[in-house]
C-alpha cells in the first residue's frame, strides 16, 4: 500500500499516457473542483493577480492564499512544508536545504511533460539542485520562476541632464567619471540602503561582473567544490567599491538607511543613480513617469560583455502536496499563456521567461519597464546572468556580507579583509 | 491554656486520615500549576539542553556532537563580542532607569496625593505600556539622519555632530541602550514611587527635626526603605538587557557590523536563518546561565535584612 502511495500520481498518469500513445501528455487541473493551497510573499501582488486570471480561465480551480514576509517565509518554509498540509504552491526564498530535507517535489517529470527542458538552460539552472542539496545549478529541477528579475542602475534623468549625461556610460571608468561630476555638482551620486541588511552587495556584485567572469561568481553561489569569492578580479571590484565610499559617492549615513528610505530618497530626486532591480520598474513608471532611465552595469573595457544579477521569482511544489499536478499546470500556464505573460510584465515588471519562441508582451514605449526588459535580452546574449551573492548560503547575507560591508562603509575594514572574512564564513558554514 | 496553644494541640491530635486528606488537597492545588510549569518551562529547558548537544537543522537527521557547540559559543570572537554587547546594555537598561526613577520618586514624594503626582506618574509610566516594537520603530525614526534628534541638535547649534545614530559604529549601541532606558524608566519609576509612599512619613519628620539634609534623608531613609523595590527594578532590567531582542531587532537588526547584535537576536538567527538548532540552543543555555549568575547575587544583596 505504502509503496503505491509513494509513486507520484503524475508519474502514473504520464507513464500510462506514454504507454498508450507513445508520447508524453501533460498533467492538468482536470474538471473537478480544486483548491490550490498557496503560500505567497507579502507585498508582491503578482502571484495573486495571476491566480485571479487562472481562476477566470479555469473556474474549477480556486486558490487558498496565505501570505508572509520574505524573512518569515525563509524561516517558516521548512516547517510549513513538513507539516500535514504542505502547500501546493509555495514561494521559495532558497531551495538547497529544503531539497536536502526532502521537502520539495522533484519537477523533472513535469519538465519533460510540459517541455520545460527545451527552455534556455540558463533559465532553469538556478532552480536545479544536485542530490543532497548541493551544489545548486545542476541536477534535478525543484522550482520554477514566475518571472526572471534583472538588476542594474536606474538614474534620474533630470539630474543626469544637469551634469551633462546624455547617454548611459559604456565603461566602468566612464561611470565613475559621471559620479565624480555629480559629486562636484553637489548631487549625491548613488542612493543605496545598508540596513538592516546591506544594499552594497548590488554595486559590489555588478562590479564583480564587470571585472571578472560571472560564471565564477555563480560557481561560488552554487557551492561548487573549491569555489572562492576572494579572487584577484573580485578584489579589484571590491577596491573600486571601497574607492567609491572614500570618494563620498554614497551618502555618509547609509548604514542607518533602510530600503524604503532609500527608495523614497531616489523617488524624491535626492540622488542620481540607484542600484536596484526591475521589480521597481512599474513603480518608477508610475511615480517618476518619464524621469527614470535604466542601464546595465557597464563592462570594464568598452565593447566588453555585460553581466547582471538575475534571479527567478522562485515557486515550488511541496513534496507531499495534494494537488501537485494542478500546481505544475499553473506554473506552466504562467510561462506560456498570453494573458499570464502580460500580467507578469505589467504587475511584476520582469521578463516572463518561458519558451524562446514566445514574444515578449508589449509595454509602453520609452518606459523603464521597456528598458529593463530589453536589458534582459542583452544579458542573455552575453550569457552574463548571475544569481545573488547573498544567496550562496542561508546565512551568508546576515552573517558575512552585511557586517563586513557595513564595516567598510565606516572605514573599519578594507576590501581585502572584507573578501577574506566572507570567504572564511562561507567555508565555516559549508563545513557545519 | 491560651487559644494558640489549644489550636496547636488540636492540630497535633488530628486523625491520620484527615492529615492525609490535607496532604491530598495540597497536592491538588500544586499539581495543575506544576503541570503547566513543567510543560512550558522545565521541559523546554530540558529539550534546549538536549538540542545543544546536537547538530540539527530542525527538520532532518540530528547527529550527536557532545559539547562542541558550547566550545564554539565560548571561543569564537564574534560570540564573545555578542555576549559583551549584552553586558554593555546592562549599563543603559539598568543604571539609567533606576537612577532617574530614584530621583523622580524622591522629588515627587511630597506631592504623591495631589493632581500633580497623579499626572507625573501617568506620564512616566506611559513608555511601559507602549509595545517595544512600536517604541523601536518610533525611536529609529527619531534617531534617523533627518529625524527629530538631529533637528533638535541643529537648532541648538550642534548640527555638526548630527549623524545616523543607529548606523554609527560608535553610537549605535548607546543609542539602543537609551531606547531601552526610556522604555524601562516607566516601570522603575512606578515601582519606586509606590515604594516610597510606603515609607513611614514620621521617619522623614524625625530626620528634619534632627536637622538632616535632603541628601541625608535620601541616603539614610529613602534608599534603605526602597531596598526591595530597587532589587526588583535591578533584577527585571538586568534580565531585560541580557535577554533583549525586540528593540535591537527593530532598531538596528544587530548592525552596523555586529555592534548591536545581542544573544537573543543571534539565537533567533542561528535557529531560524542558519537552521543550526544545536548552536542556537547552546547559546541559549549559556545566556540562561549568565542571567542566573547575574541575578542571584542581586537577589541576595537586596534581600530585606532579617
Amino acid at each position: 500500500m505504502k509503496a503505491k502511495r509513494d509513486i507520484p500520481a503524475s508519474t502514473i498518469a504520464i507513464t500510462a499516457m506514454v504507454m498508450a500513445t507513445g508520447a508524453y501528455a501533460a498533467p492538468s487541473c482536470g474538471t473537478n473542483p480544486v483548491v490550490l493551497n498557496s503560500y505567497f510573499e507579502t507585498g508582491f501582488p503578482l502571484p495573486t493577480e495571476l491566480s485571479k486570471e487562472f481562476t477566470k480561465q479555469f473556474p474549477n480551480v480556486t486558490f487558498d492564499i496565505k501570505e508572509d514576509l520574505f524573512q518569515t517565509l525563509m524561516e517558516n518554509s521548512p516547517r510549513v512544508l513538513s507539516g500535514d498540509n504542505p502547500p501546493d504552491l509555495i514561494r521559495l526564498p532558497s531551495i538547497s536545504d529544503l531539497v536536502k530535507d526532502g521537502l520539495l517535489k522533484n519537477l523533472d517529470d513535469y519538465a519533460t511533460a510540459f517541455g520545460w527542458d527545451k527552455y534556455p538552460p540558463a533559465q532553469l539552472a538556478q532552480n536545479r539542485v544536485a542530490e543532497g542539496g548541493s551544489p545548486r545549478g545542476e541536477g534535478s529541477l525543484y522550482a520554477m520562476g514566475l518571472n526572471y528579475s534583472m538588476t542594474g542602475v536606474f538614474y534620474n534623468k533630470a539630474l543626469a541632464a544637469k551634469i551633462g549625461m546624455t547617454k548611459p556610460p559604456e565603461t566602468v571608468a566612464e561611470f565613475e567619471g559621471l559620479m565624480a561630476k555629480a559629486k562636484a555638482a553637489n548631487i549625491p551620486p548613488i542612493i543605496i540602503w545598508n540596513k538592516p541588511v546591506v544594499g552594497l552587495t548590488f554595486p559590489l556584485q555588478n562590479l564583480m561582473g564587470s571585472f571578472g567572469d560571472p560564471g565564477a561568481v555563480n560557481d561560488w553561489i552554487f557551492q561548487r567544490k573549491g569555489a572562492d569569492i576572494n579572487t584577484p578580479t573580485n578584489l579589484t571590484a571590491s577596491q573600486h567599491l571601497e574607492q567609491w565610499i572614500k570618494s563620498g559617492y554614497f551618502q555618509d549615513d547609509i548604514n542607518s538607511v533602510d530600503y524604503a528610505t532609500a527608495m523614497s530618497r531616489f523617488i524624491g530626486g535626492q540622488g542620481l543613480f540607484l542600484f536596484n532591480g526591475d521589480w521597481e520598474s512599474g513603480n518608477f513608471d508610475k511615480q517618476m513617469a518619464g524621469n527614470v532611465g535604466f542601464f546595465l552595469m557597464p563592462p570594464a573595457e568598452a565593447g566588453g560583455k555585460h553581466a547582471a544579477m538575475s534571479a527567478p521569482l522562485t515557486y515550488g511544489i511541496g513534496a507531499h502536496a495534494k494537488n501537485a499536478d494542478c500546481a505544475a499546470f499553473f506554473l506552466n500556464w504562467v510561462a506560456t499563456n498570453d494573458a499570464a505573460r502580460k500580467i507578469d510584465v505589467a504587475v511584476g515588471g520582469s521578463n516572463p521567461g518561458g519558451p524562446v519562441d514566445l514574444p515578449l508582451p508589449a509595454v509602453a514605449p520609452g518606459s523603464v519597464t521597456e528598458q529593463t526588459l530589453n536589458a534582459g535580452t542583452t544579458i542573455a546574449k552575453d550569457n552574463g546572468a548571475m544569481d545573488f551573492i547573498a544567496n550562496a548560503t542561508g546565512a551568508i547575507y546576515a552573517e558575512a556580507w552585511t557586517p563586513t560591508l557595513q564595516k567598510m562603509v565606516a572605514g573599519r575594514e578594507d576590501s581585502a579583509t572584507m573578501l577574506k572574512e566572507v570567504q572564511d564564513e562561507y567555508v565555516k558554514e559549508l563545513s557545519r | 491554656m491560651s487559644l494558640a496553644d489549644s489550636q496547636r494541640s488540636r492540630r497535633a491530635r488530628l486523625p491520620t486520615s484527615v492529615r492525609g486528606r490535607a496532604v491530598l488537597v495540597a497536592w491538588a492545588f500544586i499539581v495543575p500549576a506544576f503541570i503547566f510549569y513543567a510543560t512550558f518551562v522545565l521541559v523546554p529547558i530540558g529539550l534546549s539542553i538536549y538540542y545543544s548537544l546536537l547538530r540539527w537543522d530542525g527538520i532532518g537527521k540530528a547527529t550527536f556532537k557532545g559539547l562542541s557547540n558550547y566550545l564554539v559559543v565560548l571561543s569564537e570572537s564574534d560570540f564573545l563580542q555578542i555576549l559583551g554587547n549584552a553586558f554593555q546594555l546592562v549599563a543603559y537598561f539598568t543604571l539609567i532607569p533606576v537612577a532617574i526613577g530614584l530621583g523622580v520618586a524622591s522629588a515627587i514624594r511630597n506631592h504623591l496625593g495631589g493632581r500633580f503626582g497623579a499626572a507625573a506618574r501617568t506620564v512616566l509610566f506611559i513608555p511601559q505600556v507602549i509595545p517595544l516594537v512600536a517604541a523601536g520603530i518610533a525611536w529609529s525614526w527619531m534617531l534617523a539622519s533627518n529625524g527629530v534628534v538631529n533637528q533638535a541638535l541643529g537648532l541648538i547649534g550642534l548640527g555638526g555632530i548630527a549623524r545616523g545614530w543607529l548606523g554609527d559604529f560608535d553610537f549605535a549601541l548607546p543609542a539602543v541602550g537609551l531606547i531601552g532606558a526610556w522604555v524601562l524608566l516607566g516601570l522603575c519609576t512606578m515601582l519606586l514611587v509606590t515604594g516610597i509612599a510606603r515609607i513611614d512619613p514620621s521617619l522623614y519628620e524625625a530626620a528634619k527635626i534632627d536637622g538632616a539634609s535632603a541628601w541625608d534623608e535620601f541616603r539614610w531613609i529613602t534608599l534603605p526603605g526602597l531596598r526591595q523595590e530597587i532589587g526588583v527594578c535591578v533584577t527585571v532590567t538586568v534580565i531585560a538587557a541580557l535577554a533583549s531582542f525586540d528593540i535591537v531587532y527593530i532598531a538596528t537588526g544587530g548592525g552596523p557590523g555586529i555592534q548591536t547584535t545581542v544573544p537573543g537576536l543571534e539565537i533567533y538567527r542561528l535557529a531560524f536563518a542558519h537552521r543550526q538548532v544545536g548552536l542556537a540552543s547552546a547559546l541559549a543555555v549559556v545566556l540562561m546561565l549568565l542571567v542566573i549568575v547575574c541575578v542571584l547575587p542581586i537577589q541576595w544583596l537586596t534581600r530585606q535584612p532579617k
